[in-house]
């Protein structure tokens, strides 16, 4: 019974891409949607495409479980992913991706960021979760703290939040009197969690969930909201390809990595490697900032970065003063469980 | 003539080849069943292989989870002897080290912690620290050893959650659904307040279903009444507006309520031009503005419009039967025609009615995407939660339980239905 219901399984999930047979020698690259893939797309894809090679892309919202859920029924149909520092080392964990071989990328590790954090994947960019605001709605006394997020009373209005405890519970915590550097500390507490949950109680009303990366700069322009947490590079796109009024407030930005992985089981191994070797090319990282102001994590690609693009990227020292990195080992050990306990929340 | 005597030696009729009559008739009675089956064999294998099969094996894991059985299968089953009363021995320490460490090889250690922390909170980081750390050690004591890594496993209940999560068949999933849990000794105990809420949702659900049926019955019922009586010239032009929306896609006129009711959007602006705002403002409903978007109000709303079809087709075509004779008798014999509607009109249309009502009810319990876009974090229903436990938890095992609850209720629901009013009196026209 197991085995068939994990061919049905496969079966379904074979189904919902569209029969992968049909394009078995394409690659189907995942990452976050809106303007973070369609810089990954013009930087990566459409060179890697001119080289001769064949590419789909495809969005999801972050989710370990989908990838998990390929992987266990034997039909992984992604090939290449973009996952966040919790996924990629709770993914591996759990067995959904593969180890990376460095030697087999032709990449010097020593080279990259961060990239001794996780064993199965590649760090590609460095984001700042941060959270800007409709400059048109606040002209004399503008928001400038984490705290100014959370005061309702001050600045009235809705607000947009990742549906996802991660930053969220961290800034509750702040907000709420904790230093940064001792907040996994106190989250890791029963009594700290409930805490950050009181806190996110008092504008609870107030704040619209958003899912998709690409939805919070969305909610900002159609005035759903006055203010909302983005990955910085969301909103500087908004402002500098759409012209919005928007600001961020780099105050307490919760920095984290993307990476490349690779979903383990896959057909295409050889070829997943081959991209994720093309896109880490110094010329090229530094060729995504253009697109999208996420500094990479390759550090030959710095120096080839346009310097007035420097100050917007979440690696730049002014922004830097306050920031906090995200504590991906606590997110993939407890995030399973504070994910169900906010869920909770969110229905009460 | 031998033929002739041979049949009338003994009194069975027989066919002209000589086989009773009787067997020939069954022959070709069986021959028309076959070829009747062979008829509807393509339906009934797509309903096994599409509906009832995925459908089965996906409840199956309500009750089935072999995480921790697959991956420690030693341990397993020397708990089995196990009475519970003591930390277990160095035999179940040392099966339960050579598990850990195989795990860790294939890198399943994380599934168990899993698995595990879903009744022990933040245990899933120690499950997984200890595999790492076992794995280091060579050889025993392992109880000592294990211990040593973390204390937890120095402690009866761990082991007791170790022994009940390594059954294949779990009540875990169920009972956590009904916001219930097994304490350490066994017994049901209710799930903590703060991730007690599935019974909740399941009200709300059913409240929200209920809710709409109502409001769908309401609008409904007159203009299948008007379609029904008026001619047939106009009839049809105003079924045009019935059916047209019914042929839209459910997510266009979803997206169209979102773009309808945001903040300073159309609905806002009309209910405020036309003084209803102040008028709500007055009667302090309200402080303000409305708040229309992910409400209640919306969801209820954009989900009556789906469903108004559902419930007015059927009754409209139970009307259409029901001759015009039977009101003009009832005026006759001195029947007031509010009087007569009621007597003598409605209880006819009554087997449409349930018809309507049943439809739109049990449409409305599997309701996901309405919600979700013009729903507020507290309008969500059993479905989204669905779509949560499997996309974002993980946890399938907890899907496939909601499910069952959901499937379970509504032939529930079905089965009090057929006691009360009878499911051959329902009528779709």
């Amino acid at each position: 019974m197991k085995k068939l219901s994990i061919v049905f399984a496969a079966a379904l999930l074979a189904g919902t891409a569209f029969g992968a047979a049909a394009r078995a020698e394409e690659l189907t690259v995942v990452s976050w949607g809106g303007a973070y893939s369609k810089s990954q797309h013009e930087a990566f894809v459409v060179p890697y495409i001119a080289a001769g090679n064949k590419v789909t892309e495809a969005e999801y919202n972050g989710e370990v479980a989908k990838i998990q859920a390929m992987v266990d029924a034997k039909a992984v149909t992604w090939d290449v992913v973009d996952v966040d520092t919790p996924t990629a080392l709770q993914g591996c964990a759990q067995g959904a991706l593969e180890t990376i071989d460095w030697a087999k990328l032709g990449l010097d590790k020593s080279k990259f960021i961060g990239s001794d954090i996780a064993e199965c994947a590649v760090p590609n960019i460095v984001y700042g979760t941060v959270y800007g605001y409709d400059t048109t709605k606040y002209k004399d006394n503008p928001p400038t703290t984490i705290n100014d997020f959370f005061d309702t009373a001050k600045y009235p209005g809705k607000r947009g939040l990742w549906k996802n405890p991660q930053v969220n519970m961290e800034w509750a915590l702040i907000v709420d009197g904790v230093d940064a550097k001792d907040v996994y500390k106190v989250l890791g507490t029963k009594e700290g969690l409930d805490r950050a949950f009181k806190r996110l109680d008092t504008i609870k009303k107030d704040i619209v969930w958003w899912e998709a990366g690409a939805q919070a700069p969305k909610l900002l322009a159609d005035g759903n909201v006055v203010m909302t947490s983005a990955w910085n590079g969301r909103l500087y796109n908004a402002v500098k390809q759409d012209n919005k009024p928007f600001k961020i407030v780099w105050d307490h930005q919760a920095l984290d990595w993307d990476w490349w992985a690779i979903p383990k089981g896959g057909p295409k191994l050889d070829e997943a490697y081959k991209f994720i070797s093309f896109a880490q090319d110094a010329q090229r990282m530094a060729d995504q900032t253009k697109y999208i102001s996420y500094g990479p994590s390759n550090t030959d690609s710095v120096p080839k970065i346009a310097a007035d693009m420097l100050p917007n990227l979440p690696t730049a020292p002014d922004n830097l003063k306050t920031a906090w990195k995200l504590d991906a080992a606590f997110w993939a050990d407890r995030g399973d469980e504070i994910k169900e306990r906010f869920n909770a929340w969110l229905a009460q | 003539m031998a033929v002739i005597d041979a049949a009338a030696s003994d009194t069975v009729m027989r066919a002209a080849d000589g086989t009773p009559l009787k067997k020939k008739l069954r022959q070709a009675e069986r021959r028309e069943q076959l070829r009747a089956l062979m008829l509807i064999a393509p339906l009934f294998l797509f309903i096994v292989v599409t509906f009832l099969f995925p459908i089965g094996s996906m409840l199956e894991r309500a009750f089935y989870d072999s995480d921790v059985a697959d991956n420690l299968p030693r341990t397993k089953a020397l708990l089995a002897n196990w009475d519970g009363k003591e930390v277990p021995g160095e035999d179940v320490f040392a099966a339960f080290a050579a598990d850990m460490k195989a795990a860790s090889k294939v890198k399943t250690v994380a599934l168990i912690g899993k698995r595990l922390n879903y009744e022990i909170p933040a245990f899933k980081s120690k499950v997984v620290a200890t595999g790492r750390k076992i794995d280091k050690v060579e050889q025993g004591p392992w109880k000592e050893a294990i211990i040593g890594i973390d204390p937890i496993w120095g402690e009866v209940g761990t082991w007791a959650v170790v022994k009940r999560s390594a059954r294949s068949f779990t009540p875990f999933y169920l009972l956590g659904v009904l916001d219930l849990r097994q304490a350490a000794d066994g017994s049901i105990e209710r799930m903590p307040a703060d991730r007690a809420i599935y019974v909740q949702i399941l009200g709300r659900t059913f409240g929200i279903s209920f809710l709409v049926t109502l409001c769908t019955l309401i609008l409904g019922y007159p203009v299948a009444y008007l379609l029904a009586t008026i001619p047939q010239r106009h009839a049809s032009i105003l079924m045009i507006f019935v059916l047209l929306p019914f042929w839209t896609s459910l997510l266009v006129r979803t997206t169209a309520w979102t773009i309808l009711l945001q903040d300073g959007g159309v609905f806002s602006q009309v209910i405020h031009l036309t003084g209803i705002t102040w008028l709500l403002n007055v009667l302090g409903l309200v402080d303000g503005e409305p708040q229309l978007f992910k409400t209640r109000f919306a969801t209820v709303l954009a989900m009556t419009h789906i469903q108004l079809p559902f419930t007015l087709l059927p009754i409209y075509s139970v009307m259409k039967t029901i001759s015009p004779t039977y009101m003009r008798a009832a005026k006759s014999l001195g029947g007031k025609p509010f009087y007569s509607f009621l007597r003598v009109y409605m209880p006819q249309t009554m087997s449409g009615v349930a018809a309507g009502c049943l439809l739109t009810f049990i449409l409305s319990l599997g309701y996901y995407i309405t919600p979700a876009l013009v729903g507020g974090g507290t309008d969500s229903m059993i479905a989204g939660f669905i779509d949560t436990a499997m996309n974002s938890e993980a946890n399938w095992g907890k899907a496939s339980a909601l499910g069952f609850m959901l499937l379970a209720s509504t032939l529930v629901l079905y089965y009090v239905y057929n006691r009360l009013i009878g499911i051959d009196r329902m009528k779709l026209g």
